[in-house]
């Protein structure tokens, strides 16, 4: 357990919201310059906002994310919902701009410098990212 | 959060002033879609300055509004775009294509009185 684990707990729209504000603050902590505050913020809005849209509710979790000397921001977003049959297409270029307001998975993915993603069909999604200092 | 909305000679003027819900963003959309009407304003100016973060729903929200405030007849122009903010918009793919932005609420007033000048000239 990482006593510097912060979760939000996501089911409405005001919780993308203090999400968002939650992982500014902490990666504002940790010393990020202000572009990749932004950049970080923007990505747990738009992963937080995936799971109002699809899942309507599930968690983001907060956390430090060490690997050696290097010191960076981990974030979660988890929920039990219906999960993504063709998670391969869910990352192509785009895929979900035309059908809803998430710009989807791939728009995430530039934002940040990893990305992963586990979803199974009926049981839910958790993809996870990191960013770097 | 509600979002004032002040009415300046033809003009009405929204300036964000906090983080805003997806509800507040709506909010904000449908009420200066109807006060065009109310005040047979010309042009519609939103400051974003105040916001740290546009996602994708607040681009496509803050799109739609100028779209649909054009379809009334008024122009629209979105000013105060922070630098980060502009890059994150960028590097999601967010572009508000279609949609005039200007640097700050000077110029936004300076690009309307300009562009509806240039409107009823044509008339």
């Amino acid at each position: 357990m990482n006593r510097h684990e912060i979760r939000v707990p996501i089911d409405s729209d005001t919780d993308i919201v203090t999400a968002r504000q939650k992982g500014r603050e902490m990666a504002s902590r940790l010393g990020f310059t202000s572009t990749d505050l932004t950049l970080i913020a923007t990505a747990i809005s738009e992963l937080a906002r995936n799971i109002v849209l699809y899942a309507h509710q599930g968690e983001i979790v907060l956390s430090i994310a060490e690997d050696g000397a290097r010191r960076g921001m981990g974030v979660i977003a988890h929920d039990d919902g219906p999960g993504i049959p063709d998670v391969e297409r869910a990352l192509e270029e785009g895929f979900s701009t035309s059908r809803s307001f998430g710009m989807g998975l791939s728009g995430v993915r530039r934002l940040v410098d990893e990305f992963k993603i586990v979803s199974k069909v009926g049981s839910g999604t958790t993809v996870s990212v990191k960013k770097w200092k | 959060m509600q979002v004032p909305i002040l009415k300046q000679r033809d003009y009405l003027i929204a300036s964000v002033q906090a983080a805003l819900t997806d509800a507040d963003l709506m909010q904000l959309r449908d009420s200066l879609v109807t006060q065009v009407g109310t005040f047979r304003s010309r042009g519609v100016i939103v400051d974003v300055t105040a916001l740290d973060v546009m996602d994708s729903f607040a681009v496509r929200t803050l799109g739609d509004l100028a779209h649909m405030i054009r379809l009334r007849g008024a122009e629209t122009v979105i000013v105060g775009i922070q630098p980060e903010v502009a890059f994150a918009m960028v590097q999601l793919g967010l572009t508000l294509a279609g949609v005039s932005t200007a640097l700050d609420l000077e110029e936004g007033l300076a690009f309307l009185d300009k562009r509806i000048k240039s409107m009823s000239g044509a008339r």
